[in-house]
C-alpha cells in the first residue's frame, strides 16, 4: 500500500515498529486519516494508528499488520498552523504538512517537488498538544544528529598514536592520553549535570546514557580481566552484578501513559510481547509473571508500569496475533509462556525423569525436577502439578518433605492385591 | 513378603505415596478403594473390631519406609467403609470405628448356622458361651465382640429366631433358640 506514495516501515512480530537506532517515540494517536487535497490518485491511507518519533512520521494500518508507512520529518518543509475555526472544533482535525515529493509523487527528502498532505485526526485527540510534539520533533532535527554523529567519533578513536583533541590541540604520549581522558569525563559531567536538571533533556539525552552505560560495561569488562587472577570472588561478583544491571538498561523508547494516551495498553502490550521474547527462552519457554514485571521495569528504568497494567497488557495479547500467552495454573501462579510450548512435551520429559531407578525408589521433588528440566523450580512444580492432575504422579508427603512418583495406582489390580 | 504379625501384607505397602491423602479423583478413588480392602482383611484376619484413631494402629504406619497415615487420612479410609455400610462411628467425633468384616446380618447367618450345626433347637445359651464356650471354638463366633454379637442377637429377636432374656446371674444374659 505504501509503495508508490509513502517510505514502507517495518514492523515487529507483533505490529510494533522498528525504529532506527536513536529514533525516540514521542506521540500515539488512534484512527488517524492520511490524505492528499491535490492529487486525486493519492491512494486513502485510512484510521490507522499515527506514532510520531523524533525522526519520522509513522502510520501502522489496524486491521492489517503487514500495512505500514513512514514520512521522514527530514521530508517536512513546513507545518502549517492549524486553522480555528467552527469547522475545525465540531467536525475532524487536520494537520497540514508540505513535504518534498519526486516528480511522480514519492514523498522522499530530496524530491525536487512538494505536495501538501494532511492528517486527519478522526478519533479522540488533543490537537494542539500533537501540533506541539510535531513541531518540537521537526525542529530538533534528531536524525541528522545520529547520523552523521557515530563516523566523526569513531575515526577520532581509531587513529593510532595522534588524538585530536576537541580544542585543537595535538597531543601526543601519555599527556595526550591523560588530557584526553580528562577531557572525556569532563564532557560526561556535563552532560550528567544538563540531563538531571531537565527531564525533557533527560529524554533526549536517553540515547548518550544508553551509550555511557555500554562504555561503562566495556570498561568494567576490559578492567576485571586486565587485572589478571588478582581480583577476589567478592570484587568479581559485584562486578558481575555491576555488568547484568547496566546490560539490563536496554529500551531507548519506553512507551509513556502520556506519549500513548487512550492506546496505552495496546502499545504496551505489543512492546511487552517484544521485550518477553528473550527472557523466555532464556528460561526455557516458561517463565513467571513476576519476574516478567521485575525485568520489564528494569529495562524501562524510568516510566515503570503497574501490577494492573502488566496484567491488563497480557489480557489484551488474545486480540493480537502474539507468540506469546498468559497462563494461570490451578495454584494461582500465572505465567507467560510461549503459544507453541507444548504440555505434552514437558510431560513426556517428566515421565522419562521419574522413571529412572533412582526416583522409581526415592521419588523427585521439585527441586530435583527443576534442575533435570533446566528450569526454574517455581515452574517445576507447576509441571508437576499438572502432571499429577493427568495422572501421571502422585504425590508423597512426609517430614523429608513433597516428592512425586509414578502412579503406579492405576496399575495394581484391586481383586489381586497379594500376589 | 513383609508382614505384620503373621498377616501377610500386599507388594504396594511399600510404595510411600500410598500414605498420603492423593488428591486427584481418579487416583485417590483407588487409593481409597486398596485401604478399604486391606483394612477389611486385616481385621478379619486378626479378629480385630474397633479401630481408635487415636491410637496406635500397626497396619496405619510403615516404619521400613518411615511413612504413617495422617488423622485425615485415617478418618477418609473408615468413613468409606462407613458409607459401604461396612463399618460404624462409634462415636460423634469419630474417634471409634467399630469394623464390621462381617455385616451384622452375616454374623446372625452364622448363629443360626452355629445353633443348626450344635442342635441347639429349643436350648438355652448364655450370650458369654456363644462367644467363648467350647462349642465356638474354631468358628468365627469364638472371641467376637460382644457389642456385635448383641446386636446380630437382636436382629435375629426381630426375626423371632431367638429370644433373649435376663439370666439367672444379673451380668449376663441367656438366649433361647427357636430355629
Amino acid at each position: 500500500m505504501a509503495g508508490r506514495w509513502l517510505l514502507e516501515a517495518q514492523l515487529t512480530g507483533s505490529g510494533r515498529p522498528v525504529l532506527h537506532p536513536g529514533e525516540v517515540e514521542c506521540y500515539t494517536l488512534s484512527s488517524v486519516d492520511i490524505i492528499c487535497e491535490e492529487k486525486p490518485n493519492f491512494p486513502p491511507f485510512r484510521s490507522g494508528v499515527l506514532i510520531l518519533t523524533t525522526h519520522r512520521i509513522l502510520w501502522i494500518d489496524g486491521t492489517n499488520k503487514s500495512g505500514a508507512a513512514a514520512i521522514p520529518l527530514g521530508a517536512v518543509n513546513h507545518i502549517y498552523s492549524p486553522s480555528k475555526s467552527i469547522k475545525t472544533m465540531f467536525g475532524k482535525s487536520k494537520v497540514r504538512l508540505q513535504v518534498s515529493a519526486t516528480a511522480d509523487g514519492r514523498i522522499d527528502e530530496r524530491g525536487s517537488t512538494a505536495i501538501v498532505i494532511a492528517l486527519v485526526l478522526r478519533g479522540k485527540s488533543d490537537l494542539d498538544s500533537f501540533y506541539s510534539r510535531l513541531r518540537d520533533a521537526w525542529s530538533s532535527r534528531s536524525w541528522e544528529a545520529s547520523s552523521s554523529n557515530p563516523g566523526r567519533s569513531d575515526s577520532r578513536e581509531n587513529s593510532s598514536g595522534f588524538f585530536e583533541g576537541s580544542s585543537g590541540v595535538r597531543m601526543a604520549g601519555v599527556s595526550g592520553i591523560l588530557r584526553k581522558e580528562q577531557e572525556m569525563w569532563e564532557s560526561t559531567d556535563k552532560s550528567l549535570q544538563e540531563a538531571f536538571q531537565d527531564l525533557n533533556a533527560l529524554m533526549s539525552k536517553a540515547k548518550e546514557m544508553v551509550m555511557l552505560a555500554e562504555k561503562m560495561r566495556l570498561k568494567l569488562l576490559s578492567g576485571s580481566t586486565s587485572f589478571g587472577n588478582a581480583t577476589n570472588d567478592e570484587e568479581a561478583g559485584s562486578n558481575q552484578e555491576m555488568q547484568d544491571w547496566l546490560l539490563s538498561v536496554g529500551i531507548v523508547s519506553p512507551v509513556t501513559k502520556e506519549s500513548a494516551g487512550a492506546l496505552y495498553h495496546q502499545q504496551l502490550s505489543r512492546q511487552l510481547a517484544d521485550f518477553v521474547r528473550i527472557p523466555l527462552e532464556r528460561a526455557g519457554g516458561m517463565i513467571a509473571l513476576i519476574d516478567v514485571y521485575c525485568l520489564f521495569n528494569r529495562a524501562r528504568g524510568t516510566e515503570l508500569i503497574s501490577p494492573e497494567d502488566l496484567l491488563q497488557a497480557c489480557a489484551i495479547w488474545e486480540k493480537f496475533d502474539v507468540p506469546v500467552m498468559l497462563r494461570k495454573f490451578d495454584s494461582g501462579v500465572m505465567v507467560i509462556q510461549n503459544k507453541s510450548h507444548s504440555d505434552e512435551e514437558v510431560l513426556a520429559k517428566i515421565k522419562s525423569i521419574v522413571l529412572k531407578s533412582e526416583a522409581l525408589k526415592n521419588g523427585i521433588s521439585p527441586s530435583d525436577a527443576a534442575i533435570a528440566l533446566g528450569i526454574a523450580p517455581l515452574m517445576a512444580k507447576e509441571h508437576l502439578l499438572t502432571a499429577e492432575s493427568k495422572g501421571l504422579l502422585c504425590r508423597d508427603i512426609s517430614p523429608e518433605g513433597f516428592r512425586f512418583y509414578i502412579n503406579l495406582f492405576k496399575d495394581i489390580d484391586p481383586n489381586n492385591i497379594y500376589l | 513378603m513383609q508382614r505384620l504379625g503373621d498377616f501377610k501384607l500386599p507388594h504396594f505397602f511399600n510404595y510411600p505415596p500410598y500414605f498420603t491423602l492423593q488428591p486427584i479423583r481418579e487416583t485417590r478413588e483407588k487409593q481409597v478403594q486398596l485401604w478399604k480392602e486391606l483394612i477389611l482383611d486385616y481385621c478379619r484376619t486378626q479378629k480385630i473390631f474397633v479401630i481408635g484413631l487415636e491410637e496406635e494402629f500397626p497396619l496405619f504406619s510403615n516404619p521400613v519406609i518411615e511413612r504413617s497415615l495422617s488423622h485425615e487420612a485415617k478418618e477418609a479410609f473408615l468413613s468409606a467403609l462407613v458409607s459401604e455400610g461396612r463399618a460404624e462411628w462409634m462415636d460423634r467425633g469419630h474417634k471409634r470405628c467399630l469394623i464390621l468384616w462381617l455385616r451384622i446380618q452375616d454374623w446372625a447367618d452364622c448363629i443360626l448356622r452355629f445353633a443348626k450345626d450344635n442342635g441347639l433347637e429349643d436350648t438355652v445359651m448364655t450370650v458369654e458361651e456363644i462367644r467363648s464356650g467350647i462349642e465356638s471354638r474354631g468358628t468365627e463366633l469364638h472371641g467376637m465382640d460382644r457389642t456385635v454379637l448383641m446386636r446380630a442377637l437382636k436382629l435375629l429377636e426381630q426375626k423371632g429366631k431367638v429370644a433373649i432374656f435376663k439370666g439367672a446371674s444379673t451380668d449376663d444374659e441367656g438366649v433361647k433358640f427357636s430355629l
